[in-house]
C-alpha cells in the first residue's frame, strides 16, 4: 500500500507519554479506563460529600438549590458514566483478553477508540461545571423540565452531548469485546469453560449494543427538542412526556445490571479462589446471568409505576421485576455453596467479595419490595429508593470493583496492595456504608423525598441524617487508606509472582505483570479451572518456540478520532459549523485508520 | 450484666423494627411517616407492605446467617482441605423454588390491591382538582365553587377524588399519611381517591416528590381533616369574596394592590399583585399564582415553606427568591418588590393581605 | 496478526463486528419508528400526511405513494446491484463487480436524490421540524435513514475507488465488499419497514 497518511507511529517507543496515547494494548488501555475511572470516582464521592455535608442537619445553608441540584445530578452521572463503568471497563480490558488466553482483543485500535472517546465525553460532561452550567435536573433528566421553557442554558445539551459521546464509546468497547470472546478464545476453551467474570462481560456487552442505541435517540430527541423548536417531550405542542421516561427507563434499566454484572463475574473469580474450591453451580450462575439480561429488557416500566399507568401494566411489570430476584437469588445461594465447605482465607479481596454478597442482597430485598407497585408508591423518590441504590451500586458494584482491585493488583502491576491497608479500607467502608446508607431506610419510612437541598426541623429526619453524613465522611477516610495503599505499591519493586493466590484462571499462568504479548506461548485449556487442572495433572507449559509473535504497532488514528468526535460534541455545544470541523477531522482519521499498515 | 446486654439489644432491634413499621415514634414524632396510615387506601398498602417487609426480614436472616455461618465454619484451618464439588441439581431446584414461592407471595396480594387502588371513586367522592405549579399546589373544588393554595381543608370519613394535572414540569402529589403518591403529568390526567379516617387539628403533610426544578425541596402542602360540621364552616367561609381593608393601614395596602399604580416608581416598573393573583370581587383576577381571597385563613404561605406571619409576608414581597429560591428568576416568576416598593408600601400590603381572612 | 490470525468460530471477525453492530442499529432504528408510531394517531394541526377533513375544511395530504414506491422499487434494486457485485467478488470477476458496485452507487445516489425531494416538497409544503408532531418524528426518522444510506454510499465509493487503484482482487477486497453488502441490504431493509409503516398503513 502506498498512500499512509503522515501520521506514523515510531516503532519501539514503550513508555513516555506517547506511548500511552497511541497505545492499543489492552493492558495499557485497562489501566487508562482504570486511572481515569478512579479520579471521577473520586470527584464524583467528593461531590456527594458535599451532598451530604448540607444534609447533615435541617435547613443546611452551605449550599445554594441550584448548586445542589446541580451535585446530585452531577453524582450520579458521574459515579455511573465516568466512575463505575469505566473500573468495570478497566477490569474487562486487562482481562478479558488474558482469561480467554488471547493476546489482544479482536480489535486493538477500536478499543483505543472507545477510551479516548469515553474519556472526550468525560471530560465534555465535567467541563460543565467550569462553565456553571452542570446538569441540574436529576440523572434521568425528566422531560418537560428538560425543555427549553424551563431549563435555559446548556446544561442540558451538556447533558446529551456528553451522553451521546459516553454512548458511542461504550458501544464500541462492548461490540469489540463481543467479538473477541466470540472468535479470540484459546484452544480448548469451550463456552462452557469460559471464567463466569467472562460471561458476565459478555452479557454487559450485549446490554449496552441493545439499550444505548434507544437511549441515543432519546438525547438525540431532546436536543431536538431545544435546539430546533421539535415538540417530541413538550406537551404544549403536542408531545409526550412519558416518551422520554420510556425511552430513558428501556436503556436505564439494563444499565444497571451493566453496573453490577461485572462485580458479580468479579466475586465468582474471587470467591472460588479464596475457597480453595470450584465455584459451586458454575452453569446455574451463567444462565442466571442470561436470563437477568433477558429479564431487565422487560422490567423498565417499574420506575414509572407513580406515572398513573394502568392497572394491567402496573401488575405485568410488577411481575417480570419481582422474577428477577429468582434468578438474582439463584447467584447468591451459588455464591454461599462455593464457600460451604471450602477452606476460606480471609484476604482483603475476599472481605470485599463476602461483603458483596451481603450488602447486595439487602439492596436487593429493597428493590423487591419496590416492585409491588402500591408500596412503590409510598417509597418512589424517597431515601428509601435513595437506600435501594446505594446498597446494590456502593454495597454491590463498588464492593466488587474493589474486590477486583486488591485481587488482581499484583498481576496487573506485579506488586501487591498492602494487606493491613487493605482490612482497614474494608471495614472502614463497611461500617461506613451502612452507618452512611441503612438509615435512609429510615428517613425513606418517614416520608423525606429524594433530591431536597434542605428539609424543616421538626420532620423526625435530623438524626438519621446527621448519622449518614457521618458514615459518608468514613467512606471518605476509607478511600484515602486506599489510595495511600496503591502510593505504597508504586514505591515498592515489584515481587508478585505468577500466580500468588494460587487461582485457577488463566490470567495467573503468565508473568505478572504479564508480558506485551500477555503469553509466550497460547495455552491450550482442558477444564474449567486450567490451572488448577494443570496443577493436578502434572501439566507443565509449554516451552517457549521461537515463533514470531507480531503485536500490533501503535496507531494516533483512535486519539484524533475521538478528538474529532470531541470538536464534534463541543461544536453541538456552541454553534453547528465546530462540528463540521469535528467530522471532517474524524473523516480524515478514519481515512488514515484504513490505510494505516497494521503489520 | 448479660441480661442488660440482652436488654439493649433487645431496645436496639425493638427500635429497628419500629422504624420501618410504625415510623421512629421511640424518638421522634414523624408528621409525614409512611407507615401510620389513616385512610382506607393507605392501609391498604400499609398491610402489603407489613407483609413483604415479614418476608424480607426472613430472607434477610437467613442470608446474613448463613454468611455468618459459613465465614466461621469454613474458615481456613490447618489441616482441613477444602471439599472439591462442582454443584447440586437438587439443590439448584430448591433455591429456584423457594424465590419463586416468596415472589408469588409477595405477587399474589399486590395483584389484587393494584386494581382496588386504581379504582374509580364513588359517587359521593368531594371532588378536588389540584394542579402542580413551579413550586406551588392549586386545589379547586369545582362542585363548591372554591379556589385555594397549598392548603385544603377535607371532611372526614366521606371519599375525596383528586383531578390531579400540572400545568408545567412533572410534579408528584404525595400525602404519605393519606395514601400513595401520584405524578402530576403535564397533558394528562391522573386520578386517585381515599377515604380519611381520623380527623385532627394538626395538618396531614404532603409535599412534591419529582424533582420539578430549584425550588423543589420548597414545594410542600397540607391537608386538614376535619369533622364534618368544621370542613362545613371552613367552605361557607372560602365561599365569601374577598373582605375590604378595615384598618386606615390596610385600605392603602388595598389601594395599592387593586389600582395597580403604585408599581411605577423611580426605580423602574414592575407589574402588580393582580396580574397574578386573584381576590375574589375585586380587580384583582390573575390565574398564574395562589389565589389570594382568604391568604388570611391559611396557615403558611410560599406553598407550605413558612409560616404565614407578618414578618414572612413582608419578606416574601420584598424579596421571594430569598425565601424560596427561583420564584423570581423564572419566566413569569413573582417579581422582587424591594426593588420597586418602600418599606412602608410592603408593609400596608401586608396589613391587608392578613384582613383577607 | 489481529483480525484474520485467529478466529474460533470460522467467522472473521469484523464480519461478526457488522452483525453485531447491526443488531445494535435495529434498536436504534426501533427507538426511531415507535416514536413515529406514538404520535401517528396525534397530529394536532396540518400539514398532514394523507388527505384529511377537520372541521370541514379538506386538507390535501403530504404523502406521495407512487413517487416514493418509485424511489423504494430503486433501493430495491441496488440491493439487487449488491448482491450481484458480492457475487463478482467472490468469483474473482473484477469486471463484473466493479459493473454493479457502480449501479448500486447510483442507485443508492438516485434513492438520496428522491429523498432530498421529497424533503423540499414537505418543506414547501409547509412542514417544519417543529410544524407538527409528523414533521418531526418523519424528518428524524427518514432523516437518519438517509444519512445510513449516504454512509453506505461513500463506504461503496471508497470500495470502488480502491478496487480501481489496485485494479486486482484481493483477498480482502472481495471480504470487505462482502460485508458493505450486509451493512447495504440492512438499511434496504429498515426502508421497507418505514416504507410500510409511514406510506401504506392507513392513518
Ligand atoms: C446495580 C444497580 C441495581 C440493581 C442490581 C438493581 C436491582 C433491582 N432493582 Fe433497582 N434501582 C437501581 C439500581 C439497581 N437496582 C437504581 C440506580 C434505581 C433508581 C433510579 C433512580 O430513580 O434514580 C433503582 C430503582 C428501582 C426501582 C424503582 C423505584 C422507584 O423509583 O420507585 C425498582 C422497582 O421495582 C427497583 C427494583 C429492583 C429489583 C427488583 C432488583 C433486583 O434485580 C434485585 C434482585 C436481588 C435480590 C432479590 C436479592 C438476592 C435474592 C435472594 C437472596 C433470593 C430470595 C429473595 C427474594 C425472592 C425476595 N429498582
Ligand atoms: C455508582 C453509583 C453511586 C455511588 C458509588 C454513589 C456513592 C455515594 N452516594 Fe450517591 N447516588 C447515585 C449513585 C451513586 N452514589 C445515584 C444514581 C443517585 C441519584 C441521583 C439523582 O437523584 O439524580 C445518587 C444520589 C445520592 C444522594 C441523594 C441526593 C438527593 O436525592 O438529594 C445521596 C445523599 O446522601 C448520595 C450519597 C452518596 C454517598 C455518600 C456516596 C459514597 O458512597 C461516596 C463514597 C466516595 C467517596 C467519599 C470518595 C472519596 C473522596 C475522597 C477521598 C476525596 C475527598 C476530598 C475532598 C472532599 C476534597 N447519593
Ligand atoms: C408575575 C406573577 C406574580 C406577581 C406580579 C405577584 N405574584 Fe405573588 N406569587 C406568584 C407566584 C407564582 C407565587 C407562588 C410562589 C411559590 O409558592 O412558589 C406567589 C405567591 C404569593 C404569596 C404566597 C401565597 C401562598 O398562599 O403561598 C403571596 C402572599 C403573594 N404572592 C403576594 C403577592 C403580592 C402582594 C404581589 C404584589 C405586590 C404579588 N404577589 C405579585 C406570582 C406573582
Ligand atoms: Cu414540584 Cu417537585
Ligand atoms: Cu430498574
Amino acid at each position: 500500500m502506498t498512500a499512509v497518511l503522515p501520521l506514523t507511529v515510531k516503532e519501539n517507543s514503550n513508555s513516555g507519554i506517547w506511548s500511552w496515547l497511541t497505545t492499543v494494548d489492552h493492558k495499557k488501555i485497562g489501566t487508562l479506563y482504570g486511572i481515569s475511572g478512579v479520579i471521577f470516582f473520586i470527584l464524583a464521592g467528593a461531590e456527594a460529600l458535599l451532598i451530604r455535608t448540607q444534609l447533615a442537619a435541617p435547613n443546611g445553608t452551605i449550599i445554594s438549590a441550584n448548586v445542589y441540584n446541580q451535585l446530585f445530578t452531577m453524582h450520579a452521572l458521574m459515579m455511573i458514566f465516568l466512575g463505575v463503568m469505566p473500573m468495570g471497563a478497566a477490569f474487562f480490558n486487562w482481562l478479558v483478553p488474558l482469561m480467554i488466553g488471547a493476546r489482544d482483543v479482536a480489535f486493538p485500535r477500536l478499543n483505543a477508540l472507545s477510551f479516548w472517546t469515553f474519556l472526550s465525553g468525560g471530560l465534555l460532561l465535567t467541563s460543565s461545571w467550569l462553565f456553571g452550567e452542570a446538569p441540574d435536573v436529576g440523572w434521568f433528566a425528566y422531560a418537560p423540565l428538560t425543555e427549553k421553557a424551563y431549563t435555559i442554558g446548556k446544561a442540558m445539551d451538556f447533558y446529551a452531548a456528553g451522553l451521546i459521546l459516553l454512548g458511542v464509546a461504550s458501544t464500541i468497547a462492548s461490540l469489540n469485546f463481543v467479538v473477541t470472546i466470540i472468535n479470540m478464545r484459546a484452544p480448548g476453551m469451550t463456552w462452557f469453560r469460559m471464567p463466569v467474570f467472562v460471561w458476565m462481560i459478555f452479557v454487559v456487552a450485549w446490554l449496552l449494543i441493545l439499550s444505548l442505541p434507544v437511549l441515543t435517540i432519546g438525547l438525540v430527541q431532546i436536543y431536538f427538542d431545544r435546539n430546533f423548536a421539535t415538540n417530541f417531550f413538550n406537551p404544549t405542542g403536542g408531545g409526550d412526556p412519558l416518551l422520554w421516561q420510556h425511552l430513558f427507563w428501556i436503556f436505564g434499566h439494563p444499565e444497571v445490571y451493566v453496573l453490577i454484572l461485572p462485580s458479580m463475574g468479579i466475586v465468582s473469580e474471587v470467591l472460588p479462589t479464596f475457597a480453595k474450591k470450584p465455584i459451586f453451580g458454575y452453569s446455574a450462575i451463567v444462565f442466571a446471568g442470561l436470563s437477568i439480561a433477558v429479564l431487565g429488557f422487560a422490567v423498565w416500566s417499574h420506575h414509572m409505576f407513580t406515572t398513573g399507568l394502568g392497572p394491567v401494566p402496573s401488575i405485568v411489570f410488577s411481575a417480570s421485576t419481582m422474577a428477577i430476584g429468582v434468578p438474582t437469588g439463584v447467584k447468591i445461594f451459588n455464591w454461599l455453596a462455593t464457600l460451604w465447605g471450602g477452606s476460606i482465607r480471609f484476604t482483603t479481596a475476599n472481605l470485599f467479595s463476602i461483603g458483596f454478597i451481603a450488602l447486595f442482597t439487602i439492596g436487593g430485598i429493597s428493590g423487591v419490595m419496590h416492585a409491588s407497585p402500591p408500596i412503590d408508591t409510598q417509597q418512589q423518590d424517597t431515601y428509601f429508593i435513595v437506600a435501594h441504590i446505594h446498597y446494590v451500586l456502593f454495597g454491590g458494584a463498588v464492593f466488587g470493583i474493589f474486590s477486583g482491585f486488591y485481587y488482581w493488583w499484583p498481576k496487573f502491576f506485579g506488586r501487591f496492595l498492602d494487606e493491613k491497608l487493605g482490612k482497614i479500607n474494608f471495614w472502614l467502608f463497611f461500617i461506613g456504608m451502612n452507618l452512611t446508607f441503612f438509615p435512609m431506610h429510615f428517613l425513606g419510612v418517614q416520608g423525606m423525598p429524594r433530591r431536597i437541598y434542605r428539609y424543616d426541623t421538626d420532620l423526625g429526619w435530623d438524626m438519621w441524617n446527621q448519622v449518614a453524613s457521618i458514615g459518608s465522611y468514613m467512606l471518605a477516610v476509607g478511600m484515602i487508606v486506599f489510595l495511600y495503599a496503591v502510593w505504597k505499591a508504586y514505591k515498592t519493586e515489584p515481587n508478585a509472582p505468577d500466580n500468588p493466590w494460587d487461582a485457577p484462571t488463566l490470567e495467573w499462568a503468565t508473568s505478572s505483570p504479564p508480558p506485551e504479548h500477555d503469553f509466550d506461548v497460547i495455552p491450550v485449556v482442558h477444564d474449567r479451572d486450567p490451572l488448577w487442572y494443570n496443577r493436578d495433572n502434572n501439566i507443565v507449559q509449554e516451552q517457549v518456540t521461537d515463533e514470531h509473535i507480531h503485536m500490533p504497532p501503535p496507531s494516533y488514528y483512535p486519539l484524533l478520532l475521538s478528538i474529532g468526535l470531541l470538536v464534534g460534541g463541543i461544536g453541538l455545544l456552541t454553534t453547528l459549523i465546530i462540528s463540521f470541523v469535528g467530522v471532517l477531522l474524524v473523516f480524515y482519521a478514519i481515512w488514515g485508520w484504513v490505510l494505516e499498515p497494521t503489520s | 450484666m448479660l441480661r442488660f446486654r440482652k436488654t439493649t439489644f433487645f431496645l436496639f432491634v425493638n427500635s429497628i423494627f419500629s422504624s420501618f413499621l410504625f415510623g421512629c415514634s421511640a424518638w421522634q414524632s414523624d408528621p409525614q411517616t409512611t407507615v401510620n396510615p389513616k385512610s382506607d387506601m393507605a392501609v391498604l398498602i400499609q398491610d402489603l407492605y407489613v407483609l413483604v417487609f415479614w418476608l424480607s426480614v426472613g430472607v434477610f436472616i437467613f442470608i446474613m446467617g448463613a454468611i455468618v455461618y459459613v465465614s466461621i465454619r469454613f474458615r481456613e484451618r490447618p489441616g482441613v482441605e477444602a471439599k472439591q464439588f462442582h454443584g447440586n441439581t437438587k439443590l439448584e431446584i430448591l433455591w429456584t423454588l423457594i424465590p419463586i414461592l416468596i415472589v408469588l407471595t409477595i405477587f399474589l396480594p399486590t395483584a389484587s390491591a393494584i386494581p382496588k387502588i386504581k379504582s374509580d371513586a364513588p359517587a359521593n367522592a368531594l371532588q378536588i382538582d389540584v394542579v402542580g405549579k413551579q413550586w406551588w399546589f392549586e386545589f379547586k373544588y369545582p362542585e363548591l365553587n372554591i379556589t385555594t393554595a397549598n392548603e385544603i381543608h377535607i371532611p372526614v370519613n366521606r371519599p375525596v377524588s383528586f383531578n390531579i394535572e400540572s400545568s408545567d414540569v412533572i410534579h408528584a402529589f404525595w400525602i404519605p399519611q393519606l395514601g400513595g403518591k401520584v405524578d402530576m403529568m403535564p397533558g394528562h390526567l391522573n386520578k386517585m381517591w381515599f377515604t380519611p379516617t381520623e380527623a385532627r387539628k394538626n395538618a396531614y403533610l404532603g409535599q412534591c416528590t419529582e424533582f420539578c426544578g430549584t425550588s423543589h425541596a420548597n414545594m410542600l402542602f397540607r391537608v386538614f381533616v376535619d369533622e364534618q360540621e368544621d370542613f362545613d364552616k371552613w367552605v361557607l367561609s372560602q365561599q365569601q369574596n374577598g373582605m375590604k381593608a378595615q384598618s386606615e393601614l390596610a385600605k392603602e395596602g388595598e389601594k395599592l394592590i387593586l389600582n395597580n399604580i403604585a408599581f411605577v416608581t423611580d426605580n423602574g416598573t414592575a407589574i402588580g399583585c393582580v396580574t397574578c393573583h386573584k381576590i375574589e370581587g375585586t380587580n384583582a383576577m390573575g390565574m398564574l399564582a395562589p389565589d389570594l381571597t382568604h391568604i388570611a385563613s391559611r396557615s403558611t404561605i410560599a406553598a407550605g415553606r413558612y409560616e404565614n406571619t407578618k414578618e414572612n409576608l413582608i419578606k416574601w414581597i420584598s424579596n421571594p427568591s430569598r425565601m424560596k429560591p427561583g420564584v423570581s428568576e423564572r419566566s413569569g416568576g413573582m417579581p422582587i418588590y424591594e426593588d420597586y416598593l418602600t418599606p412602608e408600601q410592603i408593609e400596608s400590603i401586608v396589613t391587608y393581605l392578613l384582613e383577607l381572612k | 496478526m489481529s483480525q484474520e490470525a485467529h478466529s474460533v468460530t470460522g467467522i472473521d471477525s469484523r464480519k461478526l463486528l457488522m452483525w453485531i453492530f447491526l443488531a445494535s442499529d435495529c434498536l436504534f432504528f426501533g427507538a426511531l419508528i415507535s416514536t413515529y408510531l406514538i404520535f401517528k394517531d396525534n397530529i394536532p394541526n396540518p400539514p398532514y400526511p394523507t388527505d384529511r377533513i377537520v372541521n370541514g375544511e379538506f386538507f390535501h395530504g403530504l404523502l406521495n405513494i407512487p413517487l416514493t414506491s418509485v424511489s423504494t422499487f430503486v433501493l430495491l434494486m441496488s440491493s439487487v446491484a449488491m448482491v450481484l457485485a458480492v457475487y463478482g467478488a467472490q468469483n474473482n470477476n473484477l469486471k463484473m463487480m466493479k459493473g454493479w458496485l457502480l449501479s448500486t452507487i447510483v442507485l443508492g445516489i438516485a434513492f438520496l436524490l428522491f429523498q432530498v425531494y421529497e424533503f423540499r416538497h414537505f418543506l414547501h409544503e409547509g412542514l417544519g421540524l417543529s410544524t407538527n408532531q409528523f414533521g418531526a418524528s418523519f424528518y428524524l426518522m427518514t432523516g437518519f435513514h438517509g444519512v445510513h444510506v449516504g454512509i453506505g454510499v461513500i463506504i461503496l465509493i471508497s470500495l470502488l475507488f480502491g478496487s480501481f487503484r489496485r485494479n486486482s482482487l484481493g483477498s480482502d477486497t472481495g471480504f470487505h465488499i462482502e460485508t458493505a453488502g450486509l451493512y447495504w441490504h440492512f438499511v434496504d431493509i429498515v426502508w421497507i419497514v418505514i416504507f410500510t409503516l409511514v406510506y401504506l398503513m392507513p392513518y
